[in-house]
């Protein structure tokens, strides 16, 4: 049937966001130009160049470095908390103040949805620095033992998928603590990382406090192996978190890594379906599942299995996929040309393997970087689509008969970042979480974060925590 | 399980029970065997529910779709009075803003009912001859439900007989919530039965059963015993019409119609009263139920101020600039 009530176009004006032709590095409080050779970063729904982005040097990090180390000596360390708190009180309403022009710049830059870049990225950017502001004066009374001491200099690498929120999960506590910052965003998304760079010249936060360096991996590289940083935070993947392991080993450094995931989504017989289809949705599709966390595992009781993917294959049949900007998208752009490579190759690699590929009759636009919402049933636990991180909007669907397989094939991987369990049983929820290896188990809800919730992995999903009172303790002298 | 009010009243009702459709023809063997069925329907999570209909609501509807929107809600508008106060006069005058809900514009759809006290549905019957708008009457012992089976369907046979082509009936909900779930069906059945050619819309009283979990039950009951449409709400009980209430009824025809064939209207009733309300309405049809329910065959607003809000809504569109309230009749 034709759709009579066709949603007309609704876009997000991008006037309201300055996009500058080219960007420095926000170095010492001052916007500086890279030695290195500029990169351009475009927009992936559209390919076209938004900008052109300094690169960073060896050079240029040390002297970021040595700024972020002056600030730390001369002015943030010995500053009192709850002056610190008073200018991250300030970045936050500054991040909400600004809060249309972050997602429209983060919608243009990465390619996810308007509505999730206004309804989530942003406002939980803006929550992770009040919720930290808080704490700042509040250190001795966080049970991480009597006057816990900052590290000092942070270097710290944040991924594309959620450029502000990483950003925020990473700076807030960083200078909560006292520490001061050197942050590498991802070359792909570096936009909103420098506007934010903006927002800490309006708050007055004393120069050197933050510095962000652009660039790619030997940028990242640069950042990590620099001898005066005493903390490094990675988020990324689990290959690149390895090698920074391997070089961060045997220094005095402190090291937290928060790395892939290729999370369990356990649907019992008992499980309200269509809030189960829905947590589904949003745990795989949401962000064109470039999420870590992303429950791109199904894991379904067979008595219910033919019920459940009916359900989901219809409510995928009205995901609305297209621009980012229109306020009514729900799947955005793959965020690049060598992302979109590597999910057709998987996708590829799980048909060839004898899985049954699903995707819902969809037009995809001709420019841009796209993949239509994929289901791959029949799925078994030897096959790639169920053991490799896609980061992608595809989703395995396995079967299990009895709780215990449930648990046993939801730990089956090398994974162990987080995991889902949907019933009406209570102590089912209970008894289940209890066995489950992975940092973050939802129960009949997926993709849900708050500051005051700590989240990290287990196994090759990293280790160290971020957020509550636990992600403290990663930038806190003797507290780990 | 006999009657609170009217112990004889199940005998006297007719003895062998109608068989639910296909394929649930046994599931109303015993009150134990349907208690069984309802409470085997799959739970509704509420904070789930929740934020579906939150996400919905964000939904962003403009000029081209807004103006099919706003046309498309003032044909489904059951234009409702149902007041101790309600006169011929009154039931009139509603009628003539039914046919021509703006005198200004008369590309103006006009609405799909007007909904009135049974005694008055002759007044609007006659008002409405040849317009193609339907009288639908409110009955058996409207808004509480409580009153003998018989007076009930005597309610109805009275409405139908003044000329009422729709049916709006309240199930008893003290039986319901009592666990007393054939009775409630075998009411449902009987009220179908008195309706003869009209159609049957079963109020649930959502406000008064509470959970979603009771709601897509009383869903299910009134849908296997032969309702034409589910609706939300009396209007007077609070809460009336609410999102995650529709949502919920949305999931529950849409599956009745998946198992069956047969499909079933919804009418959200009380409470609706901005374009915005009634959009975030439309949205939730269009996406949760589908396309085919968005027509005044299948979805319908039980409402009364709503009405001049999409005509104000609707000159704002055409002409750019907001009129005030002067420009639409009051009721």
């Amino acid at each position: 049937m034709t759709n009579l009530f066709e949603y007309a176009p609704a876009p997000e004006s991008r006037s309201i966001v300055d996009v500058a032709p080219s960007y420095g590095l926000f170095v010492d409080g001052e916007f500086v130009d890279g030695s290195g050779t500029p990169f351009k970063t475009v927009n992936p729904a559209t390919e076209e160049v938004l900008s052109e982005v300094a690169s960073a040097t060896d050079a240029d990090v040390d002297r970021a470095v040595r700024a972020a180390r002056r600030a730390f000596t001369r002015v943030w360390g010995p500053m009192r908390p709850a002056d610190r708190g008073k200018y991250l009180f300030r970045i936050a309403r500054l991040l909400q103040e600004r809060a249309r022009e972050f997602a429209v710049l983060e919608s243009l830059d990465n390619g996810k949805p308007i509505r999730e870049s206004r309804d989530v990225d942003v406002p939980l950017a803006a929550a992770h620095f009040f919720y930290h502001a808080g704490w700042a004066d509040k250190l001795d009374w966080a049970g991480l033992g009597p006057g816990p001491r900052p590290l000092g200099v942070a270097g710290q690498v944040i991924p594309w998928n959620f450029p502000l929120l990483m950003l925020a999960w990473k700076v807030a506590p960083a200078l909560a603590t006292g520490n001061t910052v050197v942050l590498k965003p991802a070359e792909t998304t570096p936009l909103t990382a420098l506007l934010f760079a903006e927002v800490c010249r309006q708050a007055d936060l004393p120069p050197g406090v933050v510095n962000i360096v652009t660039g790619a991996g030997d940028t990242g590289r640069a950042v990590v192996e620099h001898e005066d940083v005493d903390k490094v935070a990675f988020t990324g993947s689990t290959e690149v978190g390895r090698s920074i392991a391997r070089a961060v080993a045997g220094t005095r450094k402190r090291l937290t890594l928060e790395l892939g995931g290729k999370a369990a989504n356990i649907v019992f017989d008992d499980a309200p379906i269509d809030q189960a289809v829905e947590g589904i949705v949003q745990g795989v599709f949401s962000n064109q599942g470039h999420v870590c966390c992303a429950g791109s595992r199904l894991l379904v009781q067979e008595s219910v299995h033919d019920e459940v993917i009916a359900s989901l294959q219809r409510r995928i049949g009205t995901l609305r996929l297209g621009h980012p900007l229109d306020k009514n998208t729900d799947i955005g752009a793959i965020n690049s040309a060598e992302q979109l490579a590597r999910i057709r190759e998987l996708s590829e690699v799980g048909e060839a393997e004898g899985a049954n590929r699903w995707q819902p009759a969809c037009e995809l636009p001709e420019r841009g970087f796209w993949f239509p919402p994929t289901v791959f049933t029949d799925v078994s636990p030897a096959h790639r689509i169920a053991r490799d991180e896609v980061f992608g909007p595809v989703l395995s669907v396995l079967t299990f008969r009895t709780p215990d397989e449930a648990v046993a094939k939801a730990n089956n991987t090398t994974y162990g970042l987080s995991a889902g369990i949907w019933t009406e049983k209570g102590s089912r929820i209970l008894a289940v979480a209890d066995r489950l290896r992975a940092g973050v188990v939802w129960a009949n809800t997926f993709n849900q974060f708050d500051p005051t919730s700590p989240f990290g992995g287990y196994k090759q999903s990293g280790y160290g925590r971020e957020g509550g009172r636990h992600g403290l303790a990663a930038y806190l002298e003797g507290a780990q | 399980m006999t009657h609170v009010l009217d112990p004889d009243a199940p005998a006297a009702a007719n003895p062998p029970r109608r068989e639910p459709p296909a394929p649930y023809r046994d599931v109303t063997r015993s009150d134990a065997a349907f208690r069984a069925f309802l409470h085997g329907l799959p739970g509704v999570d509420q904070v789930g529910a929740e934020s579906r209909v939150a996400v919905l609501g964000t939904r962003s509807i403009k000029t081209t779709a807004k103006a099919w929107a706003i046309d498309t809600a003032i044909s489904m508008v059951d234009l409702t009075t149902l007041e101790g106060a309600d006169t011929p006069g009154r039931v009139r005058s509603l009628a003539a803003k039914a046919r021509r809900p703006d005198p200004g514009d008369p590309t103006t759809p006009p609405v799909a009912a007007v909904c009135v006290y049974g005694d008055l549905a002759g007044v609007a019957k006659e008002a409405l001859t040849g317009t193609g708008i339907s009288v639908a009457a409110v009955a058996t012992a409207f808004p509480s439900g409580r009153a003998s089976r018989a007076v009930k369907l005597a309610d109805v046979r009275d409405a139908v007989a003044n000329g009422a082509d729709e049916i709006d009936m309240v199930i008893d909900r003290g039986a319901f919530l009592a666990g007393r779930h054939l009775d409630v069906f075998d009411e449902i059945v009987a009220v179908k039965e008195a309706c003869g050619d009209a159609h049957l819309k079963v109020i649930l009283e959502t406000g008064e059963l509470v959970t979603l979990d009771n709601v897509r039950r009383a869903s299910w009951l009134a849908m296997l015993a032969g309702g034409d449409f589910i609706k939300t709400s009396t209007g007077k009980v609070s809460p009336a019409a609410t999102l995650p209430v529709c949502l919920v009824m949305l999931e529950a025809v849409r599956d009745f119609r998946a198992a069956t064939g047969r499909q079933v209207g919804v009418k959200p009733a009380g409470g609706i009263r901005t374009t915005k309300d009634a959009i975030k309405h439309l949205v939730l049809v269009n996406e949760v139920a589908g396309p085919e329910w968005l027509s005044p065959d299948w979805f319908r607003f039980g409402a009364s101020s709503l009405l001049n809000d999409l005509l104000l809504q609707r000159q704002k569109l055409r002409t750019g600039h907001y009129s005030g309230p002067d420009h639409v009749s009051v009721d």
